[in-house]
């Protein structure tokens, strides 16, 4: 219990961290950056310094003419109340902006999760089964080059060569614009149509890192005492397989992948910018290239909150699934 | 001992075993090679080939040939140019990158497990904190401030900044290595012979942990170039021509609208995937020099 309360303690100032590091990025900015919004408002648009002001204010949650500290409280518990500024390209609220493309980031981005997840699970179990040999040999090389090659430029070349100079998948967007959004088969098969494409080019460049942790993993787990014990015993080797290599040596992988699970909410800024896709991550990559700061806040604060959540998700799963760690407080 | 045999038993053994032990795996040794051959490249190649960026437009986009061997991009310039001198500053931060990840991991690593106590857990808070933090946002966020910031955006500042989000996995298993080594009778040897704790550190416990420096400098020199290539890709960070993520970014741009140009894409782009293949290749050769029970017979 002191050990949840301690790690739920770091959680929290994870998240404060955050929030602070944008705040005071945005406040301290060389030249302060509000002042200078204010001033550009201003002359760009003549608003009256009052009117500049009070938008100012609604951007950033922020009130000049009070002290910092009050003005960063103030921040803070806006934030908590879901009042998460405007946006700057066209003032609606930051949190509907993200909201509405979050559910297309976590279906792109599940999915491919669980593809490359799954197949890696499958080969490293295999590749370890069969270490030394010329089927091991060769999947290692592909699992490495795989985990080695960035998914931005694969991202980049599937766009390039099989959506535009051979147009196969459609280069742009989540689904066809033409086609009433709805649950049927011609938009179902729209959806998937246009997620082909960005999936594979994150499948194609995460399942290796799976397959080499999940072969080192069964190895260990083969070198086991236990295994030894149970294919003394003569169980069957399927049994041996499953039950006893299988379940022990995914344990720490699904550790890893309810970890990355978190990172899902912030998508892929890449992948979802250059395929423009309606996603958490195209969002973000668009703010970050119009400087639109309080959408870019709140995108990395979804995102902080996202991943730390399912940090400490994942150490309480991992207290249930593995009975052996469960302990006390301490960090050793 | 003379110094010549000295010289010749060292080189024998940090030299020439480790070479020796790469060399019998074929992966580790094809990404040594890969390596060597982009770091001559870069020290080497911008003396020979000359980079010449007046725009030509009568030259825009002319596939690869005699004369231009990778093609020529939006502004008529030769591409094998400008990869050849992108080549220094990518090797040049990675390396820098990884070197601040290493320093700032150990340093904090040692200093929570040696001293213990509040200090440890100070630090050991604040390592979870940069552990849970997902780095490349903040990088995107930090970056995208340096930029409007109008501060001067030079390699070792980038650099600097890609190491902010690395070095807290290794601060973590340096700690722990620390706490296991500090237990040890022949650590209670040195301190009862005098030896002060600048040898402990230095001579006693450093030389334990060069297998995780090793192997942390090579994968966090991966991830800077994924990050360092990947933010210039987004154009988050102020470029010279001739970068290869700027040349990504330009490549993106550009052919993305008119569909012609398919060198432009590919040049840059199998500059980075093959050295981020070699390192990884390398890195595993790494890991065997230092782990024997990885070597294969």
């Amino acid at each position: 219990m002191r050990w949840i309360v301690k790690r739920a303690i770091i959680a929290l100032l994870t998240i404060w961290t955050a929030f602070t590091i944008t705040f005071v990025l945005i406040r301290l900015m060389p030249g302060n950056f509000i002042e200078m919004m204010i001033l550009y408002y201003m002359n760009t648009y003549g608003y009256s310094e009052e009117e500049a002001k009070e938008l100012v204010y609604a951007l950033y949650n922020v009130n000049l003419d009070e002290p910092i500290w009050k003005q960063y409280l103030d921040f803070i518990t806006k934030l908590l109340q879901g009042n998460w500024g405007v946006t700057y390209c066209s003032r609606a609220p930051v949190l509907d902006c993200l909201l509405y493309a979050l559910p297309w980031t976590v279906f792109l981005l599940s999915i491919s999760m669980t593809i490359s997840f799954v197949i890696g699970i499958g080969l490293g179990m295999f590749m370890a089964y069969r270490r030394g040999g010329l089927f091991d040999g060769a999947c290692s090389v592909i699992s490495s080059i795989s985990s080695a090659i960035p998914n931005f430029i694969l991202g980049l070349l599937l766009l390039y060569f099989l959506a535009i100079q051979y147009p196969l998948f459609p280069a742009r967007g989540s689904y066809d614009i033409t086609i009433e959004p709805g649950f049927t088969l011609e938009y179902v098969s729209s959806v998937l149509y246009h997620a082909f494409l960005p999936m594979m080019a994150y499948v194609l460049t995460s399942f290796g890192g799976w397959a080499l942790a999940m072969r080192g993993s069964t190895i260990r787990v083969l070198g086991e005492d236990y295994v030894i014990a149970a294919e003394a015993r003569g169980l069957k080797s399927r049994r041996i397989t499953w039950t006893y290599v299988g379940r022990n040596a995914i344990l720490p992988l699904f550790t890893s992948f309810a970890i990355s699970l978190g990172y899902m909410f912030g998508g892929s800024v890449f992948i979802e910018s250059y395929f423009a896709y309606t996603g958490v991550g195209q969002v973000i990559g668009l703010a970050l290239s119009f400087r639109d700061y309080p959408l870019i806040q709140g995108g990395f604060l979804l995102i902080i909150t996202a991943v730390v959540v399912s940090n400490f998700i994942a150490e309480l799963l991992y207290g249930v699934l593995d009975p052996r760690i469960r302990r006390g407080g301490g960090y050793e | 001992m003379s110094k010549g045999a000295k010289l010749k038993s060292f080189l024998y053994e940090h030299i020439y075993i480790p070479l020796r032990i790469l060399a019998k795996s074929k992966t580790s040794l094809v990404g040594l090679i890969i390596v060597s051959v982009y770091v001559v490249m870069a020290i080497v190649g911008p003396m020979i080939v000359p980079l010449d960026l007046t725009p030509h437009r009568e030259k825009r986009f002319m596939p690869p040939s005699l004369e231009h061997p990778l093609g020529t991009d939006f502004a008529g310039r030769d591409i094998f140019a400008q990869i050849v001198h992108g080549g220094p500053p990518v090797l040049r931060v990675a390396f820098l990158a990884a070197f601040f990840t290493v320093l700032l991991g150990t340093v904090i690593g040692i200093a929570s497990g040696y001293i213990g106590g509040k200090v440890d857990l100070v630090l050991m808070s604040f390592t979870d904190i940069f552990l849970t933090i997902p780095g490349f946002p903040l990088l995107m966020i930090i970056a995208v401030w340096l930029m409007q910031s109008r501060l001067p955006v030079t390699e070792p500042i980038v650099a600097l900044l890609l190491s902010i989000t690395s070095w807290a996995g290794l601060a973590r298993a340096i700690r722990s290595q620390v706490l296991a080594i500090k237990k040890e009778p022949y650590i209670e040897v040195v301190k009862c012979l005098g030896l002060g704790r600048f040898h402990v550190i230095f001579k006693e416990i450093l030389p334990n942990m060069m297998p995780y420096i090793a192997i942390n400098f090579m994968l966090s020199s991966i991830g800077a170039i994924y990050a360092y290539t990947g933010l210039l890709a987004l154009g988050l960070l102020p470029y010279s021509p001739g970068n290869w993520g700027a040349m990504i970014h330009m490549a993106q741009a550009y052919t993305g609208t008119i569909g012609t140009g398919w060198w432009y894409v590919l040049a840059p782009s199998m500059a980075i995937i093959i050295l981020q293949i070699g390192l990884v290749f390398l890195s595993s050769g790494i890991d065997k020099i230092f782990n024997p029970r990885l070597r294969e017979e």
